[in-house]
């Protein structure tokens, strides 16, 4: 039986020798079974060494392999041919990321925005809780307090959501959709106490109110994670906030 | 010496007719131009009101030109897109736990409709009566 072949369109950027980025085809052997990820890795191992992308784990866990399938934010790994198949499929970097060389891009300001909005938990420095020794053991949490953060806890940090937010992508100064999610991961956690720190964060323009509910993020994410929800339960906090403070002025 | 030269694409003006999620919500966010036409007019009427019963049946009547009707027939049409497309993201903004469960999507989705099928009742009621 011929083997059947399919052509990938790949977006190729080689900083020290292109000006902007061009596209280049390839044509592999076709398998049912062959993710994104499989795929570039034939083309790198047999095609062309040159072509560069990120991966790691290849099943979705470490978010490394996050590019645009035909336009959409995808993780390499968990996108397959035949969904393509046998049109043509088209790959690019991430969306709304500067282009550092062909399919990799520039995350620094996404990772920034991860550290900015203190993800982790901050301890209650009030009353008796000031000075908890360790050996008073861990800070217990019931199944159901566990419930209320656990989805917004799921991220990879793939960067799909940023990929997907068009407010992001006209002003890069939005914390967007990963970040503010992990913020709702830490304030929704019983154990922390670090919501009035977080609060100054959201409540920004360029906090919770620079989102416009596009929702697509929550579409795209390949956890489940759901950022647009998270985003919209921060915006009503963000008026409890604001409402409260009216009253009690400080 | 570094060869670096990160690329940034530019975003192009009609990245929302490139997918059909993105042209959806550009309609539903489109919507509001015609709802503050319709609100305009509404409040315009308010002020003719004020001025008398002639003013008032002048806007009345101008209100029956063919033009008024397709701008009222667009923002209706408009409206029930974006009441629609509202429900059903209204879920992601509620946050109701009870008995330890959050409160099904499917409830406050139900909720909502029903909220305006009474408000839209009562509505026609006041108008009627």
């Amino acid at each position: 039986m011929n083997q059947q072949s399919m052509k990938i369109d790949i977006l190729r950027y080689r900083p020290e020798m292109d000006d902007k980025p061009f596209t280049q085809t390839f044509e592999i052997p076709y398998k049912a079974d062959m993710s994104i990820l499989e795929a570039l890795q034939y083309i790198k191992d047999h095609l062309d060494s040159t072509i560069s992308f990120r991966w790691s784990c290849r099943m979705a866990i470490c978010g490394s392999c996050g590019l645009m399938v035909d336009g959409i934010p995808k993780l390499g790994c968990k996108a397959f041919l035949r969904d393509y198949f046998p049109n043509k499929v088209t790959l690019e970097p991430l969306a709304n990321f500067p282009i550092e060389r062909d399919l990799v891009v520039v995350m620094d300001d996404f990772i920034q925005k991860l550290e900015e909005i203190k993800p982790y938990i901050i301890p209650d420095k009030t009353g008796s809780k000031e000075k908890k020794c360790l050996s008073e053991g861990p800070y217990k949490q019931t199944p159901e307090q566990m419930e209320k953060y656990k989805k917004f806890s799921m991220c990879i940090n793939c960067g799909l959501c940023y990929a997907a937010c068009p407010q992001y992508a006209l002003d890069t100064k939005f914390t967007g959709p990963a970040a503010l999610a992990l913020l709702a991961r830490y304030n929704r956690d019983s154990r922390d106490a670090g919501t009035a720190e977080r609060m100054k964060i959201v409540n920004q323009e360029e906090g919770v109110w620079g989102c416009t509910f596009v929702g697509y993020c929550s579409v795209v994410c390949p956890k489940g994670v759901d950022p647009a929800g998270a985003i919209q339960l921060l915006k009503v906090e963000s008026s409890k906030d604001y409402l409260i403070g009216m009253f009690k002025p400080e | 010496m570094s060869k670096r030269k990160p690329y940034t694409r530019e975003l192009p003006t009609d990245w929302w007719m490139k997918q059909l999620f993105y042209t959806k919500y550009m309609i539903r966010e489109g919507s509001s131009v015609f709802i503050t036409i319709y609100s305009l007019i509404l409040a315009w009427g308010v002020l003719r009101l004020i001025q008398g019963e002639v003013a008032f049946n002048a806007w009345m009547t101008s209100l029956q030109s063919p033009v008024a009707i397709i701008v009222h027939l667009i923002a209706l049409g408009l409206a029930l897109y974006h009441t629609i497309t509202w429900f059903s993201l209204a879920p992601k903004a509620v946050d109701l736990w009870i008995k330890g469960k959050r409160l099904n999507d499917k409830v406050i989705v139900t909720g909502h409709y029903a909220a305006f099928a009474g408000a839209t009742v009562f509505c026609l009621l006041v108008i009627m009566l």
